[in-house]
């Protein structure tokens, strides 16, 4: 049982969840642990929620820098907002059940732009808090973990400044959010992406970037009006999303220091590994010397700037974590997880938020999920409390597993993928399932991640089953795809993209009908 | 977990990365995402499209065709490329024997670094070679 727990003054301290014992505490307070927080509830399962910072809205709360969101939020959409496939076109609101939980970010939105500013982001999130209730001890930081071995099976203790909270899950929720700067010789030189001071104050400045990703091309852009010289460095090209026609590679939004580099107008974005950072001679007018090594193997070049912004990325905070066995991979430091997001080395310890992204899943055509944005960790998220409602919830933890007419399978198909937007946000990562028992008849086991799915170690069990995503491949396209899983074998059939992304066609209908009925179903 | 640096030292002692020069191994390094696999863990999946190049860091997985277990693969290994230069989905199953480290490269990017480091290619061909000779050695 919880504690009573005091303030400083020794009054009765009125924030919810006083340290002791829960079945599952949850660590943060952005979109990732509110949106965990709101589907335990609703799945029944009891829970606490911690956080260091003081409100809502994780990340939110300080960036991005320069104050506008990369993702998009459209106030007006081919379809009803208070409807779930409203979803595809808000990439932002978190997920409620009730009406007035849903789609709060456009009701937020100054109308200036479809990508919400930083402050509406932060409000959006305070909101969903707000009107679903959902509680969250604030101030209150994580500090270490360890495992306690009882008589009936080891449990997490979790120190915190306000006290030890016990429970045998644990879902961390804290972001990609701790500086990485690589370990370049005078790296001390640079200031990290998280350091940048106003814009202003770089007025007539060479400026020198360290890294080509979204946000080294974030600051670039924003530099743009203030900076004499921009250089952009690292030792790959950059990929830009348009080319990739994917998430994959700096955005639209932040190309136009590439435009400003191929037409000579004062940025330059290099190929070329970082050999090192030194100070300028004294009585130079450059403060800073940064040596690099083109990737083309020609001559290293000492470019002479006033100050080094490293915008080589964040890691994950998982301070003692590592100790307790949870294995890392990758610059970020990600744990590595199952496709339930659990910790591939500690069960019982789970993530979500954006370190969901460690979960990988097939990454077909080498595409990764959204899990690193809201819009696909939201939906992570909400399969992942279900996951967890099976060890701690109620007896019925699956409401969705409703029976589905045994000829109708074709039309739960096509609206499945008209509806749910999971299968939109999660291409290939998440999928609607469908059990296929012949004793019980077709049956809806809601949405499973893909890899647990082909790999038959889904919630949904072993059985013979049919999956539907929508899948690209990189072309450009957007198309479904059916997996069957029949005897332990499964086989995935794709159906012809649609050039206005339409999957209700008498084309697809018939295409569809064709592979379900190829396969004895349907 | 290692650095970009850490990678570009451990794949530079790899037969497949040999010939290449340190500023060709630390643009690859950056190409390459680091992939991790508990014990039983399935990489590829047999007949399953849009699969990745892999090369192997750390631990060992087996090659499972249909069920029956045909190989082993180890550190300095590399799988995948077949299907992804065919366009086919795998033709195995590779499964994570036990923990699993390894660099992982898009199958769509495999075109532009093969043909962007011939030595690389090379390397890769000759591994082809052997597997073909052995292969055949096996069937007479």
């Amino acid at each position: 049982m919880a504690e009573l727990s005091l303030a400083g003054d020794g009054s009765a301290d009125p924030r919810p969840f006083p340290p002791g014992d829960y079945p599952v505490v949850v660590v943060g307070s952005g979109a990732g642990a509110i949106q965990v927080s709101y589907s335990l509830r609703r799945r029944g399962v009891d829970h606490a929620v911690v956080s260091a910072d003081p409100s809502p809205g994780g990340m939110f709360r300080r960036w991005p820098f320069f104050q506008r969101l990369l993702s998009w939020t459209k106030p007006f959409a081919p379809v009803e907002r208070d409807s779930p496939a409203y979803e595809r076109y808000d990439w932002n609101s978190l997920l409620g059940d009730a009406p007035g939980e849903r789609a709060i970010m456009p009701d937020l939105m100054d109308g200036s732009s479809y990508f919400p500013s930083r402050p509406e982001m932060e409000r959006n999130i305070a909101t969903f808090a707000e009107r679903t209730g959902t509680q969250v001890r604030y101030d209150c930081r994580w500090t270490a973990t360890r495992r306690e071995d009882r008589p009936d099976g080891a449990q997490f203790v979790l120190e915190t400044t306000d006290g030890e909270y016990r429970a045998r899950s644990l879902v961390f929720a804290v972001g990609v959010a701790e500086p990485y700067s690589p370990a370049t010789p005078g790296i001390e030189l640079a200031a990290h992406y998280a350091d940048t001071r106003p814009a202003e104050t770089y007025a007539g400045r060479r400026i020198f970037i360290m890294g080509k990703q979204n946000s080294g091309f974030e600051l670039a852009t924003g530099l743009l009006p203030w900076a004499r010289r921009i250089i952009l460095c690292s030792p790959s090209p950059a990929k830009l999303s348009v080319n990739t026609k994917s998430l994959v590679g700096v955005r639209a939004r932040y190309v136009q220091p590439f435009e400003d580099h191929v037409l000579g107008g004062g940025v330059s974005v290099l190929d070329a590994s970082i050999g090192g950072i030194v100070r300028g001679a004294a009585g130079s007018d450059s403060p800073i010397v940064v040596t690099v090594r083109p990737s083309d193997g020609s001559d290293d070049m000492a470019i002479e700037v006033d100050e080094v912004i490293s915008a080589t990325g964040f890691v994950t905070p998982l301070q003692d974590l590592p100790a307790l066995g949870v294995s890392t991979f990758g610059q970020a430091r990600l744990p590595a997880q199952t496709p339930y997001w659990e910790s591939a080395t500690v069960p019982g310890i789970y993530f979500a938020g954006t370190i969901g992204q460690g979960s990988a899943g097939l990454k077909k055509h080498g595409l990764p999920a959204n899990s690193g944005a809201v819009h696909g960790a939201r939906y992570n998220a909400r399969v992942l409390a279900g996951h967890i409602a099976r060890d701690h919830g109620p007896a019925d933890p699956a409401p969705e597993r409703r029976l589905l007419p045994a000829t109708g399978l074709v039309d739960v198909v096509l609206e499945e993928l008209a509806t749910t937007p999971e299968l939109w946000h999660q291409r290939a990562y998440l999928a609607k399932v469908v059990s296929l028992d012949p004793a019980v008849g077709p049956r809806d086991e809601g949405v499973v991640p893909l890899a647990a799915f082909v790999d038959a170690v889904g919630d949904d069990g072993d059985g013979d089953a049919l999956a539907v995503t929508l899948e690209a491949d990189g072309s450009g396209a957007i198309y479904p795809v059916l997996y069957l899983r029949r005897g332990g074998k499964v086989e995935e059939r794709a159906v012809e993209p649609d050039a206005l992304l339409r999957f209700d066609t008498p084309a697809a209908r018939v295409q569809i009908a064709g592979i379900l009925s190829e396969a004895g179903i349907g | 977990m290692a650095t970009r640096d850490e990678i570009v030292d451990q794949i530079a002692g790899f037969a497949l990365f040999a010939d290449l020069t340190t500023p060709q191994l630390e643009r690859i390094a950056h190409m390459f995402e680091e992939e991790v696999f508990p014990d039983g863990a399935r990489v590829l999946r047999q007949g399953l499209s849009g699969s990745a190049f892999y090369v192997i860091l750390d631990g060992e997985a087996e090659v499972v065709i249909d069920g029956t277990q045909r190989a082993t693969l180890a550190r300095g290994d590399f799988f995948g490329e077949v299907s992804i230069l065919l366009g086919e989905a795998p033709g195995a199953d590779i499964v994570a024997s036990r923990p699993l480290r390894t660099l992982v490269l898009a199958g769509p990017a495999v075109k532009s670094v093969l043909l962007d480091n011939p030595p690389l290619m090379y390397r890769m061909l000759q591994a082809q070679a052997r597997r073909l000779r052995n292969a055949n050695r096996w069937r007479s």
